[in-house]
């Protein structure tokens, strides 16, 4: 069949992607912590129809051959993770993390994952969670008679307790960084987790060893731009559109063949 | 039967595969870096006892790559780099030879090698490039990589290497069959002092979509006519056994 039917496939598969891709950032615009995804393409291999130089006769040679490109396809869908503005909200709770780094939490099944989402909460137990109910690592437990909470640039939590005289430290928050925070693997609920590529997490104290600081009483936005995800849309809508026009050229010329050849 | 019915087909045949190289490019129409294939029709003139240079068989032609830039979009990422006018950055690809390309998203590893979005280690001086564990990362338009290291201070600011970027003629340049462009032949390429790159951009591709889709109608309409010779062919012959007949 003809070639080019199937090239133009990878490349309606690959602007498809692309779609989801900034669908999902585009539905994550006002998920706090949220860092958008990028498709990366590539062009796949290409086949020698003909090869340069190759004897066209005993004395003439093929003056440059014929390699055939077989399409596109997207090799990645990495995370960026340019800074996302910081949104000041004056709860207690909110930590925004200002530069690298990422919160600690730990899963159900007892393995660790990451988040910038510092929106936090305390639970039935006084434990420091995240909207989503996991724990904060290293465990923070917030006593049930605290009057306020304060959380430092370090990290350092401390609490106001009727009759105590001042505030009392009840943990600090540490945070983790990766050599590739883009090799990190993100399952969803804000979380991502440690692959091979991402490299094994460094744990530090906010502020120190290149870990940005954090801000309480702020959240970190998500640092999708919506312009210039629509602007993205209607690029890939129109390449999408560009590659179903190809499709249907190919399946015309050979409609033109069937319908008038071997009558 | 008369013979022009196989020229006619070669025409045909030759035009789908015109018809692919259209598609291709089309596919990569937002793939970063990518650079057009250029193919052409030629013909071949069959020789031999009787034919007298009547007969001529068309050929489609790789006429190489078209190395025209691409536009240049802004990402605002610190790791996208795009070549401004001529040039290449050289990564190691995967046979451990170099490679060139023109699409600068890159990346740092979990080894801290910098590579592009293909995996292929970029090429520095002395081989490929690894960057230390940075706070932040600056690509000048030399292509000299300087890092201010984790946990210093803005007054430290070490230089890790600079991306090998060179520039030959495009006249050295071919495209393998893995898709990346190497120097045809001969001594590996000195590095070029006037590549200038642009930070935080990233290059499309070059693929012209009009002249690309122009294409794609031409070959659609020179396929037919190659159909239209194929059935003047059938008919011709059937006047001719028609004239033969005894009724």
């Amino acid at each position: 069949m003809n070639e080019a039917l199937w090239i133009a496939k990878t490349g309606l598969d690959a602007q498809q992607t692309r779609m989801s891709v900034i669908s999902n950032n585009l539905a994550n615009a006002n998920t706090t912590g949220f860092k958008k995804g990028r498709a990366v393409f590539e062009d796949l291999i290409y086949q020698t129809v003909r090869q340069p130089g190759a004897q066209a006769s005993q004395d003439t040679q093929l003056p440059s051959g014929l390699m055939l490109g077989t399409g596109v396809r997207v090799v990645a869908t990495e995370k960026l993770f340019t800074q996302g503005n910081l949104v000041q909200t004056d709860n207690a709770l909110d930590v925004a993390i200002q530069g690298r780094g990422f919160f600690q939490v730990l899963l159900p099944d007892g393995s660790s994952a990451y988040t910038r989402e510092g929106a936090f909460q305390v639970s039935r137990d006084g434990q420091l969670v995240t909207a989503g109910g996991y724990e904060v690592q290293p465990g923070i437990t917030i006593p049930d008679n605290a009057q306020s909470v304060s959380i430092g640039e370090d990290g350092t939590v401390s609490v106001v307790v009727p009759g105590g005289a001042g505030s009392t430290e009840v943990g600090a928050i540490q945070l983790a960084d990766f050599v590739n925070p883009g090799g990190l693997q993100a399952i969803g609920r804000n979380l991502l987790t440690e692959t091979a590529a991402s490299g094994a997490p460094q744990v530090g104290s906010p502020g120190l060893t290149g870990l940005g600081s954090l801000i309480q009483g702020a959240l970190e936005s998500s640092n999708v731009n919506t312009v210039e995800e629509l602007v993205n849309m209607i690029e890939t809508q129109r390449a999408y559109e560009i590659n179903s026009k190809a499709i249907s050229t190919a399946d015309q010329m050979l409609q033109y063949a069937n319908n008038n050849l071997g009558r | 039967m008369d013979r022009f019915l196989y020229v006619a087909m070669t025409g045909a045949r030759e035009t789908q595969l015109a018809q692919a190289v259209t598609a291709n490019n089309l596919a990569n129409a937002s793939t970063p870096g990518f650079r057009a294939t250029l193919a052409a029709a030629s013909h071949v003139a069959l020789e031999g006892p009787g034919h007298a240079a009547a007969r001529a068989y068309a050929v489609t032609e790789g006429r190489g790559v078209d190395f025209s830039p691409g536009p240049l979009t802004s990402t605002g990422r610190d790791l996208d780099v795009a070549i401004d006018g001529s040039g290449w950055i050289a990564v190691q690809a995967a046979d451990g030879g170099e490679a060139f390309t023109r699409a600068g998203d890159l990346r740092v590893d979990s080894l801290g090698l910098l590579t592009n979005g293909r995996g292929q280690p970029v090429m520095g001086n002395g081989g490929p490039i690894s960057v230390p564990p940075y706070e932040s990362l600056e690509i000048g338009s030399d292509g000299t990589i300087s890092i201010r290291p984790l946990g210093q201070d803005a007054a430290v600011l070490a230089e890790v290497d600079r991306i090998r970027l060179v520039d030959p003629p495009a006249t050295d340049l071919t495209r393998g069959e893995d898709g990346q462009i190497r120097l045809a032949a001969g001594a590996p390429e000195p590095p070029a002092a006037l590549v200038t790159l642009r930070g935080g951009m990233l290059e499309g591709s070059n693929v012209s979509v009009v002249q690309s889709m122009v294409e794609m109608i031409e070959h659609a309409r020179s396929f037919e006519l190659q159909i239209k010779m194929m059935t003047t062919a059938q008919e011709n012959d059937r006047s001719s056994s028609d004239l033969l007949r005894l009724s």
